[in-house]
This record gives structure tokens, sequence and C-alpha cells, in this order.
């Protein structure tokens, strides 16, 4: 296969976007080069096992995605405001709805929660890293490689194009040929890895390294969502693993798992992807519900209300999570009764989720809000997630469901609930715990005009795809030039700009304030209000977290600790402390594996086996791998200590 | 860490090689042998309830009692049985209630099996 044919040509927008990936990448490379910063990115960010660290990377990533996601999604919008305009041809739009969904689940909504999870949870509960820092940086660098080799798919190779949801014998060998399909399979098996460890580590470091004293249900609830969070990706995440190593042998090898002939059951597919793909929405929903769970109670300035009603909420939400998937497919056919079945253990879920939206309400009930942009957000979240919840139970009615299924309905009430909860909670996490991360907040009054542009923007664009649905217009349409849909289409691809300008002002801000912030001076940064350990760091966090872990017995211990005049600095009972060495191997541990990974989507085998010897031979040198890190000394903590706090 | 580095684990070795044969076994059984479907499938259960085994007592500590405070392993163990019966028997239910196509008779399922290859040509 030569260069020409491996390239996607043909379309002037992908000659574009060729165009400007290559003047980017050059960019990149020049100003590396340019100002020496290759050492420093080797030494700081490639080879780094700190927990913050590997939590930005994620957040940029994340943010990254949200562009692409959100270019695709402007590209869309604007062939169906226009669909006589011949923007996008069929294939071209079958592409995009495609990468657009696979991206802002997987790529850009679960690293967005990591990595909020990977700053803020070992800050949470007085820990000085990861249960396995080693373990960590391989999961970025697996989400990572998996992210690039995906995003690479629309010029090298043609994107895969049978939705996010790849069902079968659509997206089989037979009739989605070449390596599209095999984009999505090994973009999501290599970055499914990253996550399943990412589900195991974070669940030991909760369980094993708490600060002395701190029970389960002393937690911060941030944390809490965390660890139910990581119970759901251990159960689910090994099904899409199966599921998609199923495909690939399918696809690659001829086998008749999914095909139609041979026996095989392409419905299985739907079974299995949907067993995964429920959990899944409860993966990028509980942590947020936690984050909204942090801000409202900092910025009420009260004990959140219904503590333990809200963990065993989403300990319930997380059981029946794994107890609902068939009504991803109530019009596949099976019989009433399993139908019926689905149906009312979907419409329970929708109890433990309104005992949440009560407690939220019950702890601003006569508080003093104070409408910071974090706040802003969160307060946005609930009127907004309720109408997602609620076209939720509607759906989850089998009956009805086959009006609704595949219709814009369907896509409206997913942007109800993947926007107003995942996507608000990401902003409000980013905005609330920035300070920690950055040693300056973000601008608020920039902030401001971002949160308007978007949740406008956001209701603008898809509470009219709610007639949409109801009007007839199915998803995955390209062409929609039908009289009675086109107003309301227009306006929803009003509101989609508008959220884009938003987004657009989010970046900007993050400039802004780098340049023109105020740094921040205590570690307490939201005028003292912190209520949970991570607010009694210095900030900005020195990179063994706490010099002294204090002793926990209580919910908020931060609001007692300040009362009494304690710090995380307890200068007399400063001991060394033991750090993990920072390494170059799991980020070469899976190029290797990403390189296996693009052999495989061209069914170049030799290439394959290249890069999964490569692997092996880095899984073997771990095994033999004795650096068991080093000591901080009591001198160095002391001076950092004294320097950050100004003693 | 520190302990274990001059021992040879030995356990581990033999593990891994009883791993790989009974894989390669099972591979060739499916692939290359001409047994009986019905003995195929026997083998390979058999085959997948061993090899869970060795994982098990090779490499998974189910033989250590309690770590801190519980037993751990088993613990865990018992979550992973739910899970994988809310897979195989909620496939099942879904996958099987209400379809009318003939999977019922199995008499006549191995021939139909075959039949179907032939005229695929697969
Ligand atoms: C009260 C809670 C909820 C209920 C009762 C509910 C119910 C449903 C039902 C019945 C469907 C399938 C409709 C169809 O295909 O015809 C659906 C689709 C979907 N839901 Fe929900 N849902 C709820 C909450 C959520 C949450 C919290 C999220 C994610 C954050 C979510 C994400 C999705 C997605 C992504 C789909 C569409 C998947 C696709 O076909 O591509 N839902 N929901
Ligand atoms: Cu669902």
């Amino acid at each position: 296969m030569n260069i020409k044919a491996l390239l996607v040509d043909g379309d002037p927008l992908i000659y574009g976007a060729m165009v400007s990936i290559g003047l980017v990448t050059v960019a990149i490379l020049f100003l590396l080069t340019y100002f020496k910063k290759w050492g420093w990115l080797w030494r700081e960010w490639l080879t780094t096992v700190d927990h913050k660290k590997i939590g930005i990377m994620y957040i940029l990533s994340a943010l990254v995605m949200l562009f692409r996601g959100g270019m695709d999604a402007m590209m869309m919008r604007v062939q169906l405001a226009f669909p006589d305009l011949g923007f996008l041809d069929s294939q071209h739009y079958n592409e995009i709805f495609t990468t657009h969904g696979t991206i802002m689940i997987i790529f850009m909504a679960m690293p967005f929660l990591i990595g909020l999870m990977n700053i803020i949870v070992p800050l949470q509960i007085g820990a000085r890293d990861f249960a396995f820092p080693y373990l960590n940086a391989l999961s970025f660098w697996a989400f990572f490689m998996g992210a690039m080799l995906f995003n690479i798919s629309f010029v090298i190779g043609g994107s895969p194009d049978a939705g996010w949801t790849s069902y079968t014998p659509l997206s089989g060998a037979a009739m989605s040929p070449g390596p599209g399909q095999n984009f999505y399979l090994m973009g999501l098996q290599l970055s499914g890895i990253g996550t399943l460890a990412t589900g195991i580590n974070l669940m030991v470091t909760i369980l094993k390294m708490r600060a002395p004293g701190m029970k389960l249900f002393h937690m911060p609830i941030f944390t809490w969502s965390t660890l139910v969070t990581s119970f759901i990706i251990v159960f689910a995440f090994p099904i899409l693993t199966i599921a998609l190593a199923l495909l690939t042998i399918d696809r690659i090898f001829g086998s008749q798992f999914f095909t139609l002939t041979g026996e095989g059951l392409p419905m299985m597919w739907a079974n299995l992807f949907w067993m995964w793909g429920h959990p899944e929405v409860y993966i990028v929903i509980l942590p947020a519900f936690g984050i909204f769970s942090e801000v409202i109670a900092t910025f009420a300035k009260k004990r959140l209300f219904g503590y333990s009603a809200m963990v065993w909420s989403m300990i319930i939400i997380a059981l029946l999570s794994f107890l609902v998937w068939v009504h991803h497919f109530f019009t596949m056919g099976a019989g009433a009764f399993v139908n019926s079945v689905f149906s009312v253990s979907t419409m329970l879920i929708a109890v433990p989720t309104g005992v949440k939206i009560f407690n939220w309400l019950a702890t601003l009930y006569k508080s003093k809000i104070e409408f910071s942009v974090a706040m802003l957000w969160a307060l946005a979240f609930i009127p907004s997630f309720i109408l997602g919840g609620v076209t939720g139970v509607m759906l989850g009615m089998a009956a009805a469901d086959f009006q609704f299924h595949n219709s814009y309905f369907l896509i409206a009430h997913f942007h109800y609930v993947l926007i107003a909860g995942t996507v608000f909670a990401c902003f409000a996490g980013l905005v609330y715990w920035y300070p920690k991360m950055f040693g300056h907040k973000m601008n608020e009054r920039i902030g401001k005009w971002a949160f308007w542009f978007f949740v406008i923007g956001f209701h603008v664009c898809f509470f009219p795809q709610y007639f949409l649905g109801l009007d007839g217009m199915p998803r995955r349409l390209f062409i929609t030039n039908v009289v009675e849909w086109l107003p309301l289409n227009v306006i929803s691809t009003v509101g989609a700009f508008g959220m884009g300008i938003g987004f657009a002002i989010f970046v900007y801000n993050v400039y802004y304030s780098y340049r023109h912030s105020e740094r921040e001076t205590t570690g307490d940064s939201w005028n003292g209000n912190g209520r949970t350990l991570e607010w009694a760091t210095t900030t900005p966090v020195p990179y063994y977290n706490f010099a002294t872990v204090p002793h926990v017995d209580e919910i908020d211990p931060y609001v007692r600790m300040k009362k009494e005049g304690k710090t995380t600095f307890d200068e007399p009972n400063v001991k060394p402390i033991h750090m993990p060495s920072y390494t170059g191997r799991p980020f070469i541990m899976m190029a290797f594996l990403g390189l296996a990974s693009f052999g495989l989507v061209f069914e170049w085998i030799w290439l394959a086996i290249v890069g999964l010897i490569g692997g092996i031979i880095f899984m073997i040198l771990r095994t033999y791998d004795y650096d068991e890190g080093y000591y901080v000394s009591v001198e160095e903590i002391k001076r950092t200590e004294r320097k950050a706090r100004g003693l | 860490m520190a302990n274990s580095k001059k021992r040879i684990p030995t356990n581990h070795i033999v593990g891994f090689l009883l791993s790989l044969v009974m894989t390669i076994v099972a591979a060739w059984a499916a692939l290359q042998s001409d047994l009986p479907v019905m003995w195929i499938i026997i083998g390979i259960m058999a085959l997948a309830v061993l090899q869970a085994g060795v994982q098990l007592f090779m490499f998974m500590h189910v033989t250590e009692s309690a770590s801190g405070n519980g037993h751990v392993p088993w613990n865990m163990m018992f979550h992973g049985f739910a899970l994988a019966a809310i897979v195989v028997a909620g496939s099942l239910f879904t996958m099987s209630f209400g379809f009318s196509h003939d999977h019922g008779d199995n008499g006549g399922n191995e021939q139909h099996h075959e039949q179907h290859q032939e005229e695929s040509g697969y």
C-alpha cells in the first residue's frame, strides 16, 4: 500500500484539515526546538508519575477532544440547517456523527472526569499519590495513544461510519470493509485498557490509602462518587473489552460471532454493547454528581444535606445501572415480558436520582448562595438535567419508545443528560479546582460570559430537538429538507454556534487568566470556604501533597481544622516521605502497543507483531524493575512548606 | 518486593506454561481436530475450568485467606460471579425470550450448522 492509497482524498474539507494538522505539528515541533523545551517535555511530563500532572494531561487532552468533537458537531449542524447546500455528502456525514459520538463519550467525557479524579481524589483523602503511580502513567498513555489512533482515522485510511454504537452486521467485515471500523475497535480497546486500570487503581487508592481515622462514611462526596464509579468501571469494562475483541476477530481473522452468515448473532453485539454502554453513561454521570455536590456545598456554605442518602443513592444507581441495558433496544424484537421487566427497572433509576436532586435543593434551601462561576454551572445543571431525566423516563416506557426510538427526541434526551450533567460538571469542576492545579483562578467576568453563551446556546440547540423528534425526524439522517423540520433545525444550529462561542470564550479565559489573574496566596481559594482536605494543602500543591497527614474523624474535616488552627504542616512531626521515581517506560510501552494497534487497523500483521513484542519486552522489564522510589528529606519538606506558608 | 528477589518463582513459571499449553490445546481442538462438535465443546469447557483454577491458585492469591479486614479474594470473586451471572442469564433472557427462530431442537442442530457453512461457502 502506498501513501496515496492510505490518505483519504476527494474532499476539500479533509484537505484543509490535513494541511492544518501538518502546520500545527510543524509549529509545535518548531516551538519545542526553538525554546529548547524537549528535555523539559520529557523530564516533566512524558515521564511523570505524579497524579497531579497526569491529571492535567488528561484534562488538556480532553479539552482538545472537546474541540475536535465540537467541530464535528458544528459541521453536522450546518448540514442540517442548510440541507440543500451540499456541505457534506452522506458518507462524510456518517463518519462525522460516528467520530463525534465516540470522541465525546470515550475521549472527552471520561478523560475529563478521570483527570479531575486524578488530581483531586488523593488530595481529598490525604494520600500522597495513587496506589500504583506507574500504572497510572500507563493508563494515561493507553488512553492517549488510543485517542490519537482514533483521531488520525479521518486523514489516514478513513473514519469509522457505523455510529458510536457500531452495530453489527453493519460494522462487520462484509458491510464495512476497510480500516475505518478497525480504528474504532483498536482505539477503544487501547484506551479501554487504560480506563480499566484506572478503575482498579482508584479503587485501591480509596480503599487503602485514606488518612488515618477517615472511615468510608467520612469521605468527601466526590471521592465517594469516584469509588462507586470505579466499581462500575471494573465490572463493566471487561464486557466492552470482550465484545470489541470478538468483533476484531470477526473482522480481521474471519470468525463469525456477529455475522449474518455462519450462525453468527448480530444482535448479540447490541446486547453486549449496552451491557457495558448503560453502566458507561453512569460512569460519566456519577462523578459529575459528585462534583456538583462539592461545588454546591462550598458555595452554599453549608454541609451537604443528606450525605448518607447521597451515598446510598449512588450505590443503588450503580447496582441498577447493570439491570437496565435492554432499554436501548426495546425495538429489537424481544417479547413483551422482557421489555416490561426492563421498562420497570429503568424507571426505578429515576427514584435514587430524584433523591439526589432533592438533596441538592435542600442544601441550597435558606443558604447564602455565592454566585461564582462554578456555582452557576451547578445551578444551571439542576433544572436542565431534570428535563433530561424526565424525558428518560418517557423513553423508558417500552411501548412509547417504539415511537421515540432513534428519533431526535432521543438525541435531545441524551444531550440533556450528558451536556447538562457531565459537561457542565467538567466546567464546574475545572473552574472550582483550577486554583489548586495552576495557582491562579480563572477570571470570573469572562467565565460568566462563557457560561451564559454556553447554557443559553445549549437550550436553544437541544430543546427544539424534542419537538423535531415528535415531528418524526430520525437521527443519523443527512437530508432533512422537509419543510416542517426546517425552522427548528435552523434554530438548533444557531444554538450550537452559541455553545461554540461559549467554549471559545472558556478557552480564551484559560489564556487570559494565565496572563492576568492574581496568583493565589492561600490554599483555601474560595474565600476560606473550603470544607475538604484538598483545600488544606498549599497552592501550588507540593509534589508530596501533605507534609503531615491529619487525623480525620468526621465529614468536612477542614472546617474544624481551620477553627482549631491546625494545618497539614505539623512541623515537629515531619518525617521523610517515600515517593515513586519518574520513568519513561509507561510512555514507551504504550507507544509500542499503539503501533501494534495501528498495524491491526490496516491488518498488517507483521507490524502488529513487532509492536506487540515491543510491548511485551517492556512488560518483562517491568517485572525486573526494583526501583523502589526515593525519600524526600525532612529538611527539604520543611524548607518547601515554610516558603509556601510564608513562615 | 525485596525479599522475593532471590527466589525463582517456580509456581508462576509452571502456571504460565500450563496456561499456555491449555490455550494451545483448546485452539487446536477448535481449529484443527476432527472430533465431534459436542466433544470439542465439552473439552473446551473442561479446559476453561482448569484454566480458571490455574489462574486462581497459582497467580491470584485465593489461598491467602484474609488481608487486613476480611476475605478479600473471595469477596471479589463473589462479585465476579454475580456479574457473570447477570451477563449470561441476562443475555439468555433478552436474546431468547419472545423470538420465534428455531434453536430449540438440539437433535438437528449439528447438521443444521454444517449445512449452513457449506451453503454460504465460507
Ligand atoms: C432518569 C434517568 C434515565 C433514564 C430513565 C434514561 C432512559 C433512557 C432510555 C430508555 C434510552 C433509550 C432510548 C432509545 O434508544 O429509544 C436512553 C438513551 C440514552 N441515554 Fe438515558 N436515561 C437516563 C439517564 C441518562 C443519563 C444520566 C445519561 C448519561 C449521562 C444517559 C445517556 C443516554 C445516552 C447516551 C443514550 C443514547 C444512546 C444511543 O442510542 O446512542 N441517560 N436513556
Ligand atoms: Cu441506558
